[in-house]
């Protein structure tokens, strides 16, 4: 098991889709939000994905697929 | 007690013992390191520090190691250069240039941060350090590895330049080319920082990497005679460097070094990637990503980590941010080298750039005592001012004709 940490960003349309419960449905990992600002037109959240890497990466590209845009928790880190 | 009292979440004030993390495990915010200034003023004092080596290491008591076994122990203390030329080119009384471009041992303030994320990196038991980069940040750790005897990794994406890739190979680190762009390298980085044993420079030992930026702040006000400047203009790429300027004025007063900070903190970025400086401008406290496209690669940070933390330190400054095209940072660079003498890369003609709009729209008034950090060396990207510099005068080698060209002595007339 792994457990990975990631920064989220939602597009202003899809903030009020219930993505990360979607996710959990879909994939067989934990989610786990830390901490979240959603306002009216933007919205991110800082999120832990538990599971088998594999797993994690599928769920991923999952969300990435429903239009959010996937960062790690340290954003940028090649300087 | 030691001076270093723990890391602090910045976020939910969590506190963790002085170790290899960078993430609160509560919130998932970044960590910083809370030192215990009571235990540090009452050792520290103007004239300690005057005695202390001629590098930035003469800080040692505001920088996050415990040991005296330096890595890097010649990074720092560059010239503060009174710009007398410049400024009155821009109509400013007192202006200085802080010449990070002849840090040791490669060219670029990132001998600060390097040289205090090795030493802590070997003192917390590491004997292998990694790091992400396209560019300064390689360098600086390759040679600053190679000097220390560490094992050393260097991430890159595959479609690098090769000038850039050899200034990193000539050290001899396990340079890896990364297959896919840059968001494919960012995020293996961040996962092979979580998985291995190793410090990765700017991520799990980021906390006190960070702090080496702090000299900058420190030098200054000592340089000016313990005062603190009134206006600072600083690049952002992570916006780091300008969080920690500020961090580092704020902590000389209070350990009664200087009397007060009247310091206006500026930012200054690239139009083609302003993520932060568009955020001051339209007045959020957030900013949005962006896909970077500027000849200013060093400064070229899209999604920046201390992106929020530079926005709020300028707006308590009461400082302003902006951003120039390439075609100003390459004007800038060029200012810089026909008025000072100093060759900048592609930051320092962003900072001067900047400099200029600030000055023109009348944040920089004219008896400000303004300092302008200059971070990188103009040698390192000579690509970006190709170019715009002319070329020689061709002539045959003949006495006559010299003098016909430059329209001087016996054949030429004018002055001889
Ligand atoms: C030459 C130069 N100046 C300034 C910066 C900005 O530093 P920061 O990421 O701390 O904002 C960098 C960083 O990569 C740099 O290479
Ligand atoms: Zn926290």
């Amino acid at each position: 098991m792994t457990s990975l940490r990631f920064h989220i960003r939602f597009p202003e349309n899809k903030i009020k889709e219930p993505i990360i419960y979607q996710i959990g449905h879909e994939y067989k990992v934990v989610t786990n939000v830390r901490r979240a600002d959603v306002r009216e037109t933007t919205g991110w959240m800082d999120l832990e994905l538990t599971g088998e890497t594999e797993e994690i990466e599928r769920a991923i590209d999952g969300i990435r697929t429903k239009g959010c845009v996937v960062d790690p928790i340290e954003l940028n880190v090649v300087e | 007690m030691s001076k270093m009292k723990a890391l602090v979440c910045r976020e939910c004030g969590k506190e963790y013992p002085p170790k290899a993390i960078h993430v609160c495990e509560m919130c998932f915010g970044p960590l910083e390191v809370k030192y215990n200034y009571d235990e540090i003023k009452s050792t520290i004092s103007r004239k300690k520090i005057e005695q202390g080596p001629n590098s930035m290491w003469r800080y040692i008591d505001l920088l996050p190691v415990e040991s005296t076994a330096i890595i890097g122990p010649h990074a720092g203390l560059t010239p503060l250069v009174r710009a007398k030329n410049l400024g009155a080119h821009l109509g400013i009384d007192e202006l200085y240039i802080k010449n990070d471009t002849v840090n040791h041992p490669t060219l670029s303030f990132k001998d600060r941060v390097v040289s205090v994320a090795l030493t802590r990196a070997r003192e917390l038991g590491f004997e292998t350090v990694a790091c992400a980069s396209t560019g300064n940040l390689a360098n600086s750790v390759a040679a600053h590895a190679a000097a220390a005897g560490m094992k050393c990794y260097v991430f890159i994406p595959a479609d690098l330049e090769a000038a850039k890739v050899l200034g990193n190979l000539i050290y001899k680190p396990n340079v890896v080319e990364v297959e896919g762009n840059y968001d494919d390298v960012n995020r293996l980085c961040s996962e092979i920082a979580g998985e291995h044993g190793w410090a990765f420079v700017n991520i799990n030992i980021r906390p006190y990497y960070a702090e080496g930026s702090k000299t900058l702040a420190f030098e200054t006000v000592e340089q000016l005679g313990w005062r603190t400047p009134d206006q600072a203009v600083i690049p952002m790429a992570s916006g780091s460097l300008l969080t920690k300027i500020w961090k580092g004025l704020h902590e000389m007063q209070a350990l009664g070094l200087v009397d007060q900070v009247r310091t206006k903190i500026n930012g200054a970025q690239a139009e083609g990637c302003s993520p932060i400086a568009t955020a001051f401008k339209a007045g959020r406290d957030f900013f949005k990503p962006v896909k970077p496209k500027t000849i200013a690669k060093s400064l070229a940070i899209g999604n920046p980590a201390d992106g929020y933390y530079a926005l709020k330190a300028t707006a308590e400054s009461k400082g302003a941010m902006d951003a120039v095209t390439d075609e100003e940072v390459v004007e800038g660079i060029k200012l810089l080298a026909q008025t000072e003498g100093i060759f900048a890369e592609t930051a320092g003609g962003v900072t001067i750039g900047v400099l200029c709009k600030l000055v023109k729209q009348g944040l920089i008034k004219k008896n400000d005592v303004t300092v302008a950090y200059i971070t990188g060396n103009g040698l390192k990207t000579q690509e970006a001012v190709v170019d715009a510099v002319g070329r020689p005068f061709r002539i045959q080698p003949s006495l006559v004709n010299f003098q016909k060209t430059f329209k001087m002595g016996k054949n030429g007339g004018g002055e001889s």
